[in-house]
């Protein structure tokens, strides 16, 4: 490895910025994501920071099972977004569908359309949960 | 109204002004908003036909699913229901854990909602400062519920969980904090100029379209309507408890930002007075697993306005049909109206200033733009771009063939 590739994979490491992207989702995990932003929680303690745009972002944080209208549009963000990408799964519905599988309009977990580096649970999942979860993808990330 | 000299802007689903996939058309002449046009249905999962699938004890939950802002506004309201379909009675102290909640995931809400409202203008730091506070309710709820955001602590016939005698000190301990911090915030939004400045005038809704478009909640009542289910027609233990409707006849955001931080302290009051007069007793009664035929309409003041819950039993455990009106659905329809003729600055707050709930809003509603007579159907993406190769072919531009030439060319 190259000097300049581990200068470029520390500060990955050091500051993931994040998308927040609802495709579905009922809003819990949602509040719940901006729970660990703010002062309580503070994620930015880990560099972690919410931006606005798809292509600035490292990792894509993703709420709620995809609904049939939102399918499209998760692809788009996900090929908008530069390499190398994560999306992580946040609650259950995200990860699985939860109570919403099955629904007419629903068409299952994130993994159904784009792939899920990590997976964190919980209805919804607690800002501490996520903490752990984007801290957990951050570790793995250091050993590959 | 869409001239030709126009601009149209769209706006979401995905849109760093936006928290929730939703979008909107925007025209614009300049920067003015000429017309605007909401277009729903990215949170549409289905829940009121999937509620027919299960009995109605799995509905609570999944209903508490449909917003997670308001989860409880939902499964209580829908309990309600489904208790006057039974002919259910629930205990009184039942009645009063439920008002408790409601009014907690109230303060929550509110104070959710002025967070947003000060991040829209670019005030972060009020976003902080009240996300900071809320964390003082989120705790209480997680102590009293067992979850910080749906707290499953409905039953059809009552509560689930009965408040221990230390957690009584603990909510009235919160109460007290919040209400120090709370008056901090009255203080400021009624002394911080630039405050006042950003948010008077703006996304004004007169107390005749607030009427005529049928606004409620906190968006209603900052134009004068006194209109409160709560006093209206009280249910759980409201009748018993004393507290006022806030209004405000300033018809904008400003008002809408007043009347929020003043049912906040509304809301102290009410948790104070539920603290003092909570009986004991039982917590549920019990309720037969098939309820009678019969159909119901509940009512229930969530923190963001009138949500309505309709339930038709039909003898078995299984509801036969369920139909939810949550409130932003009635206050969706005056956004367009305090959007035209304001600038395209000012759309992130006006949206916001309903507190926008999509989740709650996305049951299967077609709502089309009646100033725009030609395109009256919502394409995805593949009938779009087949739609686009006709449109060509009919004014003599056919790429049909070339396109299999190519493929023939690939193949080779």
């Amino acid at each position: 490895m190259s000097i300049a590739t581990k200068i470029i994979n520390w500060s990955r490491l050091k500051s993931p910025w994040v998308l927040h992207f609802n495709t579905g989702a009922c809003n819990a995990c949602d509040i719940e994501i901006i729970a660990s932003l703010t002062p309580r929680y503070d994620i930015e303690r880990f560099g972690v920071v919410l931006k606005a745009t798809p292509r600035h972002a490292d990792v894509l944080l993703c709420s709620g099972p995809v609904t049939k209208q939102i399918e499209s549009r998760l692809l788009r963000i996900y090929e908008q977004m530069l390499e190398p990408k994560f999306v992580v799964a946040i609650g259950t519905c995200a990860c699985t569908g939860g109570v919403f599988d099955g629904c007419y309009n629903v068409k299952g977990g994130i993994n159904s359309v784009i792939p899920v580096s990590a997976y964190i649970p919980g209805c919804p999942a607690s800002p501490k949960a996520i903490i752990d979860g984007v801290v957990k993808l951050l570790k793995s990330l250091e050993e590959k | 109204m869409h001239n030709s000299g126009d601009v149209q802007i769209p706006i979401g689903p995905q849109h760093p002004a936006l928290k929730e996939p939703e979008s909107f058309l925007i025209s614009l002449h300049g920067e003015k908003i000429t017309a605007a046009s909401v277009k729903l249905g990215y949170n549409h999962r289905g829940i009121e036909k999937a509620c027919e699938e299960r009995t109605y004890i799995q509905d609570l939950y999944l209903i508490e699913r449909i917003c997670g802002i308001c989860s409880h506004s939902h499964s209580t309201c829908f309990a309600q229901t489904v208790e006057e379909i039974a002919g259910i009675e629930i205990p009184v102290r039942a009645k009063y854990i439920r008002t408790l909640i409601a009014e907690l995931e109230r303060i929550h809400s509110h104070l959710l909602w002025l967070g947003v409202a000060g991040h829209e203008i670019g005030f972060d730091t009020l976003l902080m400062y009240t996300w900071r506070d809320r964390e003082i309710v989120m705790d209480l709820l997680a102590q009293l519920t067992g979850n910080r955001v749906n707290y499953g602590i409905n039953t059809i016939g009552g509560v689930r969980r009965d408040i221990k005698p230390g957690q009584k000190e603990a909510v009235l301990n919160a109460m007290d904090a919040l209400e120090e911090r709370t008056k901090y915030y009255i203080e400021l939004a009624q002394a911080e100029t630039t405050l006042i400045k950003r948010l008077s005038g703006v996304g004004v809704l007169s107390r005749k379209d607030a009427q005529h478009l049928g606004a409620v909640g906190p968006t209603g009542r900052a134009s004068g309507i006194e209109r409160d289910v709560r006093k209206d027609d009280p249910y759980a233990a409201y009748a018993e408890l004393d507290f006022k409707v806030i209004t405000s006849d300033k018809c904008d955001v400003y008002g809408r930002t007043l009347v929020r931080v003043g049912e906040l302290m509304e809301s102290y009051s009410i948790v104070r007075q539920i603290m003092k007069k909570i009986p004991d007793g039982a917590i549920t009664v019990k309720v037969p697993r098939k309820i009678p035929p019969g159909e119901a309409i509940g009512r229930y003041e969530a923190p963001r306005g009138e949500d309505l819950h309709y339930v038709r039993a039909n003898g078995t455990e299984k509801p036969d049909r369920v139909k939810v009106r949550a409130p932003t659905l009635a206050n969706i329809q005056a956004v367009s109206k305090m959007l035209e003729d304001r600038y395209l600055a000012d759309m992130p707050i006006v949206v916001a200033a309903i507190d926008p709930c999509f989740s709650c809003t996305d049951r299967l509603v077609a709502i089309r733009d009646t100033q725009d007579k030609k395109h009256k159907h919502t394409m995805i993406w593949e009938t779009l771009r087949l739609k686009g190769i006709e449109w060509h072919k009919e004014r003599g531009i056919d790429f049909t063939l070339l396109n299999k030439k190519l493929a023939d060319i690939f193949k080779k």
